[in-house]
């Protein structure tokens, strides 16, 4: 990972171009293995759903079945929805992703400008400081955050969370924004001075230029932050402050023996992010390949 | 003239610093500054009742000789190394595999792409749920599918057992992470010029004629950098053998890896209570592993690289 020669990456990946590159029979088999992966990738995740709409005896009865009119029900809908702090949880996990996010989009950019625009002395080694926690787990550090959260009285915050979300996520955005902003056009930059732009007027010009990089580093930085595990149980374990992972993973000690409602809450947990998933996919693609490649 | 060319000296560029300080300094304050702060920790102690005082490298000793701390380091980092195994012999060559069928840019591409990576997306909760409920043999699911198969053999507690605990949760930590070198490689060939497939298929090469001849050899740094994302993940890893299996990585630690072990150390379990200097030593631990490795890398595999590339 060095800082140099990073080259602006395109924005979509494998573009469906017109012709497929080998023969008949390679395209046969390699359809069939894919088809083969894409159902074990799936299937786990659509046997839950499946069976969260089913009637307990159904569930253990015939697991593969589609639910019928005699077999269909909403009861693990019921229990998860009057018995748990799910709102809450979800809202939770809500504001710490959005809050993060909108903190490692503003910091990163910044410095990603600054870093792409100007010529100064500790410019090269301001990215190699930043890029260590590309590869440096900050989890190493939990210990010390611990301490910390502990001294600035932030534990059980949900600021707790968000300022390590953004000091997780802000390395690798900075890399990704830096190689964008790099590309855009230095011929606009000067005009805009020409006409008496500040420079902070100028990184405003810049951010809608870069859109499709802020959508692959928004894509990329929500995917762990969302689904972490480890920070909210260690900084802010409380029942006020519990992300939707850690009270689900609570949720599924207390309900272990009611497979409806744990069931239904495995779909709630799940519907959501899939659907998110569907929606940035193509930024998600960009941004991961974006991100690890120099 | 004078005053020109003094207005020409430019004034300190504090619009630089403004720029840089939000992103350096929430980087330094919560990640940098506390991986310092724990490793300096590392080297304090802690009488019963008595101040913090330097204690050199006694946490250290402590953790890799005595014997209440060695024998469970040693068996995560065993561990560790098995589940990485894993890893690579089976994530990153059918990560590989996926991507090569990919990039034949056969008909629907995109859609297996999106749905190859969903498991990815979810969160480990679920996956660690969802995979303990299918090897359940209470559920059926196995019976189900098994059965009709002629596979009843295959019908084992795989979780529940110290000899397969771990690598089933290795092979399911490469099921849902599977996304991840498929995308990294899938960027590097669709990067592959047009005219080198031409020139193949003019020559009749197929399909592992051009895997062997012209991708393979094209990616491979891409190779290279999934390997050292691999090594940092997996020695890094905590959340799936804590949902699936609990802080305590059973069967009787036979899943105890070093995330887990982290956790226990600094928070205790049962009767052992967390401590923290011992936490800090085991997070220094963790990172001259990572650290290790990624120099290897670095000294090795890049440098090798970048002269082939020359």
């Amino acid at each position: 990972m060095t800082a140099g020669g990073i080259a602006p990456v395109e924005t979509t990946v494998a573009p469906v171009r017109e012709k497929p590159i080998v023969g008949r029979g390679t395209q046969v088999l390699a359809h069939l293995g894919l088809i083969l992966f894409t159902l074990l990738a799936t299937l786990p995740t659509l046997l839950i759903i499946m069976n969260s709409f089913k009637t307990q005896l159904s569930i253990f009865g015939q697991p593969f079945a589609l639910p019928t009119p005699e077999t269909f029900t909403l009861e693990g809908y019921r229990t998860v929805a009057t018995s748990a702090n799910f709102p809450l949880f979800f809202l939770n996990s809500l504001l710490v992703t959005l809050g993060s996010l909108a903190l490692i989009l503003l910091c990163s950019s910044m410095a990603a400008f600054a870093l792409s625009e100007y010529r100064f002395r500790l410019n090269t080694l301001t990215g190699l400081y930043l890029s260590i926690g590309i590869m440096v787990p900050i989890r190493l550090g939990t210990v010390g955050i611990l301490n910390l959260m502990v001294d600035l009285h932030l534990v059980n915050t949900l600021w707790a969370l968000i300022l390590v979300y953004t000091a997780q996520g802000v390395p690798l955005a900075v890399f990704v924004l830096t190689s964008f902003m790099r590309g855009v056009p230095r011929d606009l930059k000067e005009a805009a001075r020409i006409d008496g732009a500040g420079e902070y007027r100028i990184y405003g010009l810049i951010l809608p230029l870069i859109r499709p990089a802020l959508g692959a580093v928004t894509a990329i930085s929500m995917i762990p932050i969302w689904n972490d595990l480890w920070f909210p149980l260690i900084l802010a374990p409380g029942e006020k402050t519990k992300t939707i992972v850690l009270g689900a993973s609570m949720f599924l000690g207390q309900f272990v023996n009611d497979y409806n409602a744990v069931l239904s809450a495995l779909t709630l947990a799940i519907v959501p992010v899939v659907v998110l998933y569907v929606i940035f996919s193509r930024q998600l693609v960009s941004g991961i390949t974006g991100g690890a490649l120099k | 003239m004078t005053y020109l060319t003094r207005r020409a000296r430019r004034p300190f560029p504090w619009h630089i610093v403004v720029f840089l300080a939000p992103a350096v300094l929430i980087y330094t304050v919560v990640m940098i500054y506390p991986i310092l702060a724990s490793l300096w920790l590392s080297l304090q102690t802690r009488a019963a009742d008595g101040p913090e005082h330097f204690a050199g490298l006694a946490n250290y000793r402590r953790l890799l000789g005595s014997e209440l701390y060695a024998q469970p380091l040693w068996n995560a980092v065993r561990n560790n190394v098995v589940f990485f195994a894993i890893h690579m012999l089976a994530q990153n060559p059918v990560g590989l595999l996926l991507a090569v069928l990919l990039s034949f840019r056969l008909r629907g591409s995109a859609v297996y792409r999106t749905l190859l990576f969903t498991p990815t997306v979810l969160s480990v909760v679920i996956i660690g749920f969802v995979w303990k409920l299918i090897l359940n043999p209470a559920w059926g699911v196995q019976r189900g599918l098994l059965e009709p198969l002629g596979l009843q053999a295959l019908d084992q507690p795989w979780l529940g057992l110290p000899g397969t605990a771990l690598p089933t949760l290795g092979l399911i930590s490469v099921w849902q992470n599977i996304g991840i070198p498929m995308l990294l490689f899938l960027a590097a060939l669709v990067r592959i010029p047009d005219e080198l497939y031409e020139a193949a298929r003019l020559d009749g090469a197929g399909g592992w004629t051009i895997f062997r001849r012209i991708q393979l050899p094209l990616i491979l740094p891409t190779v290279g950098i999934v390997s050292v994302l691999t090594f940092v993940g997996n020695f890094n890893a905590f959340d799936l053998i804590y949902s699936v299996q609990g802080a305590l990585a059973g069967p009787n630690f036979a899943s105890d890896i070093l995330g887990t072990l982290f956790y226990r150390t600094f928070f205790g379990y049962q009767l052992q209570p967390g401590d923290e200097y011992m936490g800090a030593a085991v997070a220094g631990v963790m990172l001259t592993i990572i650290l290790a490795g990624l120099l290897l890398y670095l000294v090795t595999v890049q440098r090798r690289l970048t002269e082939v590339e020359l």
